[in-house]
């Protein structure tokens, strides 16, 4: 197989990955003013991925190294043309990030306060900017010769990298609920249910209609099925979760819910495929797989890694999932200042 | 576009800024990981109490100290191409192999294991629970390697070769790249520098809590732990070191002549410890020097022919072109004689301390005082240190192949720099100032809320695990 094929496919892997992962942190972290009463329901919320929230983030971390390592020209253009959309994610990442750490280290309601309204701006802003950052990379950027991208962030905001970012804060949200409905207990368990269903409803229209626009927008290409394909698996994912958790299958829903972001991203390659970052300004000056990508020989020792690494990581952090298998109950949470 | 608004100068002052700024949670992180480690094992192994109240404690500060490693990490990955675009574009062929493999070998690795550690105490049976302990210190150690292995890369390019109708360098041997000797010689430099930040904060901790006569016997043995690992590991800098800078006259002699300020060429060379005149030292008035020293250190002889700036500039124009390929002087300078200064006074006062409480013998206050105010000085020496190291790179970005200017994102405007310059600064200023008044409080409260753990047979797990 060819080798820059192969790694399209695992960059999508890993963002696949961090998008399953840290969308439901980001969508536990906005639900805090939705599902939390009081202060045990808040510290409860958050203790749902206080073990895991790292290594979900560290899936960026991986996909934005695998991107600089097997396409090094697409890495470039990404991150220097999208240049104030990341800043802000990055901003809110850290600031989401160390609330974790912060927020039960204070002393006074004002301290967790001020730390809960940073986790869920932090939760947020990432949630909608990744979904309008893959929205315009499918749709096609400014890019010149030199493959520099010459928009501006506002060139980032058209209608359908809003709805692109629009659909990804939705879906991450009710996936986020979904999770919260999934491990923890009482009366929460049963408002996350409830909210989860809710929102469900809006994700759908909003994540149909970004699907629809997209194949729309590929309808001219020789894999257009392909696309359609996947879109609609996506779309069949979503309305199963919103289903399953109307019957109260919480595992089952997060599951599909899951699966609704792996086919989100497979419509989203596909679309893009062969290209990675498509040019507006001439077809020709598109970054694609081929012209982006590492020489044979680095790709060839990166497959080397990630044959061996992948399968072991997937083992030891199915493990650390299962070590904290067990629901985070109202009891568990200590009376007073935590330590 | 306004002249002060040079997107190059800028993006440099960024990836200083945020470099140095990551680098103040990364060596705490990696040393404290390892000393946090050594004590759990401690109490694993023996069930004396003492060892645990100070794993809680220690590792209480690293994590406070480790979210904050974590979030500013990210920022250095994209910081390559958000702002370096064109050094991203002409290496990323071999640079980001080392990075990639640091992800899937090492960060997985650092973020489960911690995570396990963390919320793990009572899910995990006590060896288990250890044991995730020690993956967090290895993977620590195995990411610093990568990323100094992908630095090295910087100071002196192997495994490559130029591809010149793709216009960037491409790998052409992974095991070069990974064994270059600057990594060789650099890691272990790093890793003891890490070790020796963590050995003086536990000594400063200690020191605080002895010297209000308070936890005495647990805190005397922390003392001493702390006191003979930062001994070690002061030999450990100072053999790398020394090795470092072998290394450095091989592969940058430019380097080695900035750090001495060494303009003509000699042998035998001596070293001078300061110096007074023009801040470069190009006017030197007035100096301490140690005859045959810097020959001892470039070249390991008495009399070894250390080259000058001036020959090593008319060699490098001539190969390739007219340019000034000399670092900033002054700043190489006295950069190398800090790091070294101060890594040396933090050993010194490990060392007077550790003879002046022999035996629980109890110094006069002031003596305290100094080990708490101590603790700083292998930080700033670890940052002085990468200021030396990079700075005295300069001009090169990767150095004989790629200039910093010419490196820098040519479609980011110097408006878009300065404003995520001026928000990370706001940032992680304030962010600092929350880190280390945590880090400050819990160090103060000592071992006090475990005492409810008097009985070493008795520990219930349940209390010890975090909930957030």
């Amino acid at each position: 197989m060819d080798l820059a094929f192969l790694w399209f496919v695992i960059v999508g892997f890993f963002f696949v990955g961090y998008f399953v992962l840290d969308g439901f942190d980001f969508g536990v972290g906005m639900s805090l003013p939705f599902l939390g009463k009081d202060d045990t329901d808040r510290r409860q919320i958050i203790n749902t991925i206080g073990p895991v929230w790292d290594l979900n983030e560290t899936w960026l971390i991986v996909a934005g190294a695998a991107l600089f390592a097997a396409f090094p020209y697409w890495y470039a253009t990404l991150f220097s043309g999208f240049y104030l959309a990341l800043l802000l994610i990055l901003v809110a990442l850290i600031l989401r990030g160390v609330s974790f750490e912060y927020r039960h280290q204070g002393r006074s309601p004002q301290w967790a306060k001020r730390f809960d309204l940073m986790i869920v701006v932090g939760s947020a802003v990432p949630a909608f900017l990744w979904g309008v950052a893959f929205a315009n990379i499918v749709q096609g950027t400014p890019i010149d010769e030199a493959g520099n991208y010459t928009g501006t962030l506002f060139t980032l905001l058209n209608p359908y990298g809003i709805l692109g970012g629009l659909a990804t804060l939705l879906l991450f949200f009710t996936h986020g609920v979904q999770f919260v409905a999934l491990k923890t207990d009482g009366e929460l368990r049963e408002r996350a249910r409830a909210l989860a269903g809710r929102s469900g409803i809006v994700t759908i229209v909003v994540a149909a209609a970004f699907l629809v626009w997209t194949v729309v927008a590929h309808l001219g290409v020789d894999h257009a099925p392909l696309i359609a394909a996947f879109a609609a698996a996506a779309a069949v994912a979503l309305i199963g979760a919103t289903v399953a958790n109307r019957v109260g299958r919480e595992g089952v829903a997060f599951t599909l819910s899951a699966v609704t972001t792996l086919f989100a991203v497979a419509t989203i390659l596909a679309a893009l495929f062969p290209n990675v970052m498509p040019s507006t300004i001439d077809p020709a000056f598109s970054l694609t797989i081929e012209n982006a990508s590492s020489s044979q020989y680095t790709l060839e020792v990166m497959t080397w890694v990630a044959v061996f690494m992948i399968p072991l990581v997937l083992l030891y952090q199915g493990w650390t999932y299962w070590v904290f298998r067990k629901r985070v109950t109202r009891a568990s949470i200590p009376v007073g200042a935590a330590h | 576009m306004l002249e002060w608004l040079d997107p190059l100068a800028l993006a440099r002052w960024q990836f200083g800024l945020t470099t140095l700024y990551h680098f103040l949670f990364v060596p705490l992180t990696i040393g404290m990981a390892l000393l946090v480690a050594i004590l759990q094992t401690a109490w694993v192994r023996t069930g004396t109490l003492k060892y645990l109240h100070l794993t809680r404690l220690f590792g209480r500060i690293f994590l406070i100290n480790f979210a904050m490693g974590v979030v500013t990490g990210i920022v250095q990955e994209f910081q390559f191409g958000m702002n370096w675009s064109d050094y991203s574009r002409f290496v990323g062929d071999v640079f980001g192999a080392p990075l990639a493999m640091e992800g899937l070998l090492a960060f997985f690795l650092e973020a489960t294991f911690i995570g396990l550690w963390i919320f793990g105490w009572d899910k995990l049976p006590a060896k288990l629970h250890l044991l995730s302990i020690w993956m967090v210190s290895i993977s620590t150690a195995m990411s610093a390697y990568f990323i100094l292995a992908a630095n090295a890369f910087m100071q002196n390019p192997v495994g490559y070769q130029i591809n010149e109708m793709r216009g960037r360098a491409e790998l052409t041997d992974i095991g070069a790249v990974l064994t270059n000797p600057v990594v060789l010689a650099s890691f272990p430099h790093t890793i003891f520098a890490s070790i020796m930040f963590a050995a003086v904060v536990i000594v400063a901790v200690a020191a605080y809590h002895l010297s209000r006569g308070q936890y005495d016997d647990t805190m005397r043995t922390a003392l001493k732990f702390g006191g003979v690992v930062n001994l070690i590991a002061f030999a450990g800098v100072a053999i790398s070191g020394d090795q470092l800078s072998l290394v450095m006259v091989a592969t940058q002699p430019m380097k080695m002549a900035a750090a001495e300020a060494l303009y003509e060429t000699a042998g035998p060379a001596s070293f001078s410890l300061f110096s007074l005149g023009t801040p470069d030292g190009s006017n030197e008035i007035f100096s301490v020097r140690v005859p045959y020293l810097l020959s001892l250190l470039s070249t390991h002889t008495l009399t070894g022919e250390v080259e000058g700036i001036n020959d090593l500039q008319a060699q490098y124009a001539e190969q390739w072109g007219p340019g000034d390929y000399t670092p900033i002087i002054w700043v190489t300078y006295w950069a190398f004689r800090w790091m070294i200064g101060l890594g040396a006074l933090a050993a010194l006062i490990s060392a007077v301390g550790l003879w002046i409480t022999r035996g629980g013998r109890r110094p006069a206050g002031w003596a305290w005082k100094v080990a708490i105010w101590a603790a700083p000085l292998p930080m700033i020496a670890s940052l002085v240190g990468w200021i030396f190291t990079e700075m005295g790179r300069q001009p090169w970005l990767v150095f004989g192949l790629m200039k910093t200017e010419d490196g820098v994102s040519p479609n980011v405007t110097g408006l878009e720099v300065l404003i995520s310059l001026v928000v990370f600064t706001i940032v992680y200023g304030a962010l600092a100032v929350v880190d280390f008044r945590l880090i400050k409080r819990a160090a103060i409260e000592g071992p006090k809320e475990w005492e409810q753990h008097s009985d070493p047979d008795a520990v219930d797990p349940q209390k010890l695990a975090t909930v957030y």
